[in-house]
């Protein structure tokens, strides 16, 4: 039996009370969480899909996505993956918390690679205590009855959820990645911290081998790597180079850089491998 | 000056933007693609650039020529895209008042552009496979010795 399609499901139905504002519509780099949420899932599955409470979606936040809104009744995060299931009950779903600023392409990428369609979920282990992190994760159409069981024998924690059930867990790939922001004033330390350590933006365009390697001429993404060499090893591994980076040049913005310039968000990135003009 | 051609080099209207009443002579180079390379028979090549960081470069190159050579005029034009056998895959021009620093700057430009700008050249064989030049071979183990020049990418000067 082959494995059910991949939908991407954002959740952005919370109440945001201890942020005391709309947590989808607070902004890093200039783009909502939702935004960024959003394009990055975008990425790697398709269709995606926001998920809302019945009495949102109208806000500019939210409006001009493909909603699923709550169908089922309750509280929560369990809520909208319910309706996602009761939506399109034939898919699993690749669900992300739209609040997790410190998200990667590459974490992503590792859940997708390590999926387990056997199991109820695929999921990371939390870098903080060891267990199940449910709101970045692949839950496959199986969990959908045990999950209505678990909701109506009054349970509402989707990680106490994949304890019980037994997730496909995966050693976290970076240990803030799936930090979550709750609060203003964990707002204001990412903010703070964002510009040093924070995923970041970049344009990357590939020219001849590197292109034919990549198997695409540009790509954004969202990464940790701080320098070009950072991001050459993320890239390597992704796509396999065979050149080594002491074989290239790399620019940043059009010109030749250092590797171990710091990089900004939206920076452009060449990796440039050697040069046969004339 | 440094630009890129998507079509055939115009080397008359090319050797024109050269003229000046004080040039006595005028000095050009032409890369022509050939029909092998390195024990393989070559079809055709493609070539494709980072136009915006090679233009910026070839324009530093000629005026790198432009300082270290007291010549009047100098223009280098690449091409881009597929190219059959015989085609013109570079054209370098230079008028000066002597004879002596066109030569000179002429193989200084096409010495440095080759080396320098990012441009990359994928030959297509007779046998059917292709490569992209210097970026093939040096991905393989180093089992064999390549001239070092060859490993390294461009090294801005």
């Amino acid at each position: 039996m082959s494995a059910h399609p991949i939908h991407g499901l954002i959740l952005a139905g919370g109440a945001s009370t201890r942020m005391q504002r709309d947590k989808a519509a607070i902004t890093y780099q200039g783009r909502t969480q939702l935004d960024r949420a959003f394009e990055m899932l975008s990425r790697h599955v398709d269709p995606v899909f926001v998920s809302v409470r019945a009495d949102q979606g109208s806000d500019d936040t939210r409006a001009h996505k493909p909603l699923i809104v709550d169908s089922v009744a309750g509280k929560g995060p369990v809520v909208g993956i319910r309706s996602a299931f009761a939506a399109h009950p034939q898919v699993a779903w690749l669900v992300l918390a739209c609040d997790l600023p410190f998200l990667t392409d590459a974490v992503i990428e590792g859940l997708l690679r390590a999926r387990d369609a056997a199991r109820f979920a695929t999921a990371y282990k939390s870098a903080h205590d060891g267990l199940p992190e449910p709101l970045c994760a692949i839950w496959e159409p199986a969990a959908a009855a045990a999950l209505a069981d678990y909701q109506a024998g009054g349970g509402h924690c989707p990680r106490k959820f994949l304890i019980r059930h037994g997730a496909r867990l995966l050693e976290p790939v970076d240990a803030r990645a799936l930090d979550n922001v709750n609060t203003p004033e964990e707002y204001a330390h990412a903010l703070s911290t964002f510009e040093d350590t924070g995923a970041m933006q970049l344009k990357i365009h590939y020219y001849a081998l590197m292109r034919e390697q990549a198997g695409r001429s540009e790509e954004t993404l969202e990464t940790a790597a701080s320098t070009p060499a950072a991001l050459y090893t993320e890239l390597a591994a992704r796509y396999g180079f065979t050149l080594l980076q002491d074989q290239l040049k790399v620019a940043v913005n059009s010109e030749f850089s250092d590797w171990s310039r710091k990089l900004a968000a939206n920076d452009a990135v060449v990796f440039i491998p050697p040069v046969a003009g004339g | 000056m440094f630009r890129f051609s998507p079509t055939s080099i115009d080397t008359e209207a090319a050797r024109r933007e050269l003229q000046d009443p004080g040039a006595g002579g005028y000095a050009s180079f032409e890369g022509w693609v050939r029909d092998h390379n390195e024990g393989q028979q070559v079809t055709r090549l493609e070539y494709e650039a980072f136009q915006e960081l090679a233009m910026k470069e070839g324009d530093r190159v000629v005026a790198a020529a432009m300082r270290r050579y007291p010549v009047k005029h100098a223009l280098c034009i690449h091409r881009i895209g597929s190219l059959g056998l015989g085609e013109m895959a570079v054209w370098v021009g230079v008028s000066s008042a002597h004879r002596g620093e066109a030569f000179d700057a002429c193989r200084f430009i096409i010495d440095e552009v080759k080396h320098r700008l990012p441009i990359w050249k994928k030959e297509h064989y007779r046998s059917g496979n292709s490569g992209w030049v210097n970026c093939e071979r040096c991905a393989a183990p180093p089992d064999h010795a390549h001239a070092p020049d060859q490993h390294a990418a461009s090294t801005p000067k």
